[in-house]
């Protein structure tokens, strides 16, 4: 009963959402306020109805309801309570849930969060929405509904895909949605603003929270998968350029380009029209990246045409939400005002060449996922696009961005100093390269490329300190002043400084992983040993172990540095009984920021085993390097300028007449 | 989950937890050997989804990495392993297409998009040159403005 209650809440949630996207937008075309008011409210109860169709799903899992169809696919008695709850979202039906679950919960957030919002901005953002909920409810009720029941139903379910049983999945799913669909906020934004004709520094400056929290949790999210797949997949590798992998990492080059154009709009006014087009490509990517893992497509261009009936309404979403968007775009765009000038020389300056090179970055990501599969469809040929092609392409592109990076903050706005910049920052690119030396010695070995590599991350970092050094004017007044200066700064500063630097220390762990890596292939026997990364590793044989729901065979190592044992660790293949699958589950031992991978192969003739070991220097770095770049994020969020900043409603008659009280330009 | 979930269905049907180059495939010359690895990096395994035969365990690709190597040990060049892959196994192994016509787009996206990128700068840069900036206000605010500059 309480599933068919579920049911029937998702199909109230249907209902409130078409009223919820129709209602509104003719409130704010009329000027009707209490057909406005009816987005808050509404937006609230949607929510809640979806959230309430989402905790009965979750409860089927807990309780192991094998009559309804979804759960006895995708679930077992026997596994561990998290990957009950967990694998909700570990399958197909149950991830669209919980995307739309974000989606509700995003605009019940803007409802809460946006009092100060204009009356008809919010009635047509939170109308925007709608559209969007209304599209993927039906998507849910029509072709994928997880509340469906079985007749007689079965005793035991069919198991959990057992790579999925990971606590990685758990958090995984949500925090990539948590950025997805974070950015259809800032397409709601867009096409609100484009409905309205209308847009302003005000308009950038309510954009960007959400940008900032859409592109944080994205970020946690794809650093998240990365080490999930590092050491749930049992081959070492960390980035693959996957399709399923650039459909995330697109919408994150987008959202980084979006962030930083918002900053020249709500601080100068310019790039308004390319931050609307670019609120509205972010989120269209993420559409399109749920379309390319959901429908299948990715798998094989036939996959799709077998069964078509799910791929095909998604691509419908696709094409009425970015067609609708883009040419509501090339209708009102040439409408919108043009914004402040700027010299090719300023911040500004170096924020369009960020923007136009993590867009063409994006560009190139996204042509090398769809190639084969264009170019499949209109002449059969098949060619593969693999990770040779991004690395290089990707590398090239992505260099001169990184040497840039640490420029555009030290430049002023408007019309920047570039030889000043430069003045500041040579000593930090020759203390960058002098360490990156003396890394590169102690290290040792690699081509001298590394070097280069070396000396940009460090010089990441280092330019992220430099700016707020110069920012406080540490040297050049007394150091309490500079003191007060540096806590004086914005939380942004130090946000954007934190985040410059985590894409230091992740090209730093990239680099230092690609060229210092050490692989070791080798058969062991029982109480044979070999050596990785300066240590001695000793294998001490297979044990046999049962877990909940699998049995293992389980490796012992015992690591040895200068004769005496450091650390053991347990390297496993295991079998999970109820899909007859076999995972490796790998040992992984850390030392400082690099790992040691110990990863077992197949029994030999002889009684040994192939045994893979690889040192993995420094690579924490290139998760810890996400890490801080979303602690930067979420710094950023604490501004008070964007937390309270956002003009207030008294304020609001006031507000846009600021900028044309400037003096001209 | 979602990221993933294609590469793991791979797994599953590549089964066997093992994976890539096994000790007794290795050639004992540690030059040739290396050779043979950036090779394998860059040869698909067919039958998988987006792997290479170094990191994949299906027969296919242990079959390409001997194949590779046999080659390699005859004294082929880099260059003359790949062509001789592709004529045995078509473009469709190359995890780095070739430049040619049918690759021209895949390969000319980035220089092209950067070089519309650039030139649409410059074009709206010159376009935009001379004229006002800021919002334009709307009839409420000019009036709230006439009115203040009156005070």
């Amino acid at each position: 009963m309480i599933i068919e209650i579920g049911h029937y809440a998702l199909v109230l949630a249907l209902a409130t959402a078409i009223v919820l996207s129709l209602v509104p937008v003719i409130g704010a075309r009329r000027g009707d306020q209490a057909m406005m008011d009816v987005a808050p409210l509404g937006s609230v109860l949607l929510f809640a109805l979806v959230a309430f169709s989402f905790g009965v799903l979750t409860y089927a899992h807990v309780v192991s309801d094998f009559s309804v169809q979804n759960v006895w696919e995708n679930s077992h008695s026997l596994v561990p309570l998290i990957y009950k709850y967990s694998g909700v979202w570990g399958n197909h039906e149950g991830s669209m849930m919980l995307w739309l679950l974000i989606l509700a919960l995003f605009s019940a957030l803007v409802a809460i969060f946006g009092r100060n919002l204009p009356d008809t901005l919010k009635a047509n953002v939170l109308s925007v929405q709608a559209w969007i909920s209304v599209a993927f409810i039906l998507f849910i009720l029509l072709t994928s509904n997880p509340f469906t029941r079985l007749d007689p139903a079965p005793a035991e379910g069919k198991d959990l895909n057992p790579v999925l049983q990971d606590i990685g999945l758990a958090i995984h799913p949500p925090l990539l949605y948590l950025g997805y669909v974070g950015f259809s906020v800032c397409f709601s934004f867009a096409v609100a603003a484009l409905l309205d004709g209308r847009i302003d520094a005000a308009w950038a400056r309510w954009v960007r929270p959400w940008t900032l929290a859409a592109w944080t949790f994205l970020t946690l999210g794809i650093a998240m998968g990365s080490y999930w797949a590092y050491y749930e997949l049992g081959w070492g590798g960390w980035w693959f350029w996957d399709p399923v992998e650039n459909a995330s990492f697109m919408p994150w080059l987008a959202g980084t380009a979006l962030l930083h154009s918002a900053l020249v709009m709500e601080k100068r006014e310019a790039l308004k029209i390319w931050t609307v087009l670019l609120a509205i490509l972010t989120f269209s990517l993420s559409l399109m990246g749920t379309f390319l893992v959901r429908s299948g497509v990715l798998t094989s261009v036939h996959a799709f045409a077998s069964d078509p009936s799910r791929g095909v309404f998604i691509l419908c979403i696709l094409l009425i939400f970015i067609g609708g968007a883009l040419s509501l775009f090339a209708f009102r765009a040439p409408l919108l005002s043009a914004g402040g000038l700027f010299a090719p020389i300023s911040r500004e300056g170096a924020l369009v060449v960020n923007n136009l090179i993590l867009t063409v970055a994006c560009g190139t990501v996204l042509t090398g996922t769809l190639y084969p599969l264009v170019l499949e469809t209109l002449t059969g040929d098949k060619i593969s696009v693999g990770p040779p092609f991004f690395n290089l392409t990707f590398g090239l592109l992505m260099a001169p961005l990184l040497i840039i990076v640490p420029f555009g903050p030290l430049l002023a706005w408007k019309r920047g100093d570039l030889l000043g910049a430069l003045q500041r920052l040579y000593v930090v690119a020759g203390l960058a390269f002098v360490a990156a030396l003396v890394f590169f010695y102690i290290e040792h070995g690699g081509p001298v490329m590394a070097v280069i590599g070396l000396a940009a991350g460090l010089f990441l970092i280092l330019g992220a300190a430099a700016d707020l050094w110069y920012r406080a004017g540490i040297g050049k007044v007394k150091a309490d002043i500079a003191w007060r200066r540096l806590t004086g700064l914005p939380r942004s500063a130090f946000g954007a400084a934190l985040a410059h630097a985590g894409l230091g220390v992740t090209v730093l762990g990239i680099v230092a992983v690609t060229t210092f890596q050490t692989e070791h292939v080798v058969e062991m026997k029982q109480g044979q040993s070999t050596e990785a990364g300066g240590y001695s590793i000793l294998f001490d044989g297979m044990r046999p172990a049962t877990g909940p729901n699998y049995t293992e065979d389980r490796g012992h190592f015992s690591i040895r540095r200068g004769g005496a044992e450091v650390a053991d660790v347990w390297s496993a293949k295991r079998l999970y009984t109820a899909r007859q699958m076999p995972t490796t589950e790998a040992g992984i031992l850390t030392f400082g920021l690099s790992q040691l991978y110990v990863s077992l192969g197949d029994a030999t003739k002889d009684g040994g085993i192939v045994v893979r070991i690889w040192w993995k220097p420094f690579i924490l770095c290139i998760w810890g390097g996400a890490l801080i770049m979303a602690f930067g994020g979420f710094v950023s969020l604490t501004d008070r300028r964007l937390r309270v900043g956002a003009p207030s409603r008294k304020a609001k008659p006031a507000k846009p007449v600021a900028p044309a009280m400037e003096p001209a330009e | 989950m979602i990221r993933r979930f294609l590469l793991v269905l791979t797994l599953i049907l590549a089964a066997a937890p093992a994976f890539a180059v096994n000790p007794d495939e290795m050639l004992s010359d540690p030059a040739l050997e290396a050779r043979a690895r950036t090779l394998s990096a860059e040869l698909r395994c067919m039958v998988c989804q987006n792997q290479s035969i170094d990191d994949s365990n299906a027969d296919l690709a242990k079959d390409l990495r001997l194949l590779v190597r046999e080659r390699i040990t005859d004294g082929d060049s880099d260059e003359q392993v790949l062509n001789y892959i592709v004529s045995r196994y078509g473009e469709f192994v190359l995890l780095k297409p070739r430049f040619s016509l049918r690759t021209l787009l895949l390969w000319g996206a980035p220089v092209l998009l950067i070089l519309a990128g650039g030139v649409s700068l410059i074009v709206f840069a010159r376009k935009r040159a001379g004229k006002p900036t800021g919002s334009k206000l709307t009839a409420e605010e000019q009036a709230r403005l006439a009115e203040l500059l009156e005070k």
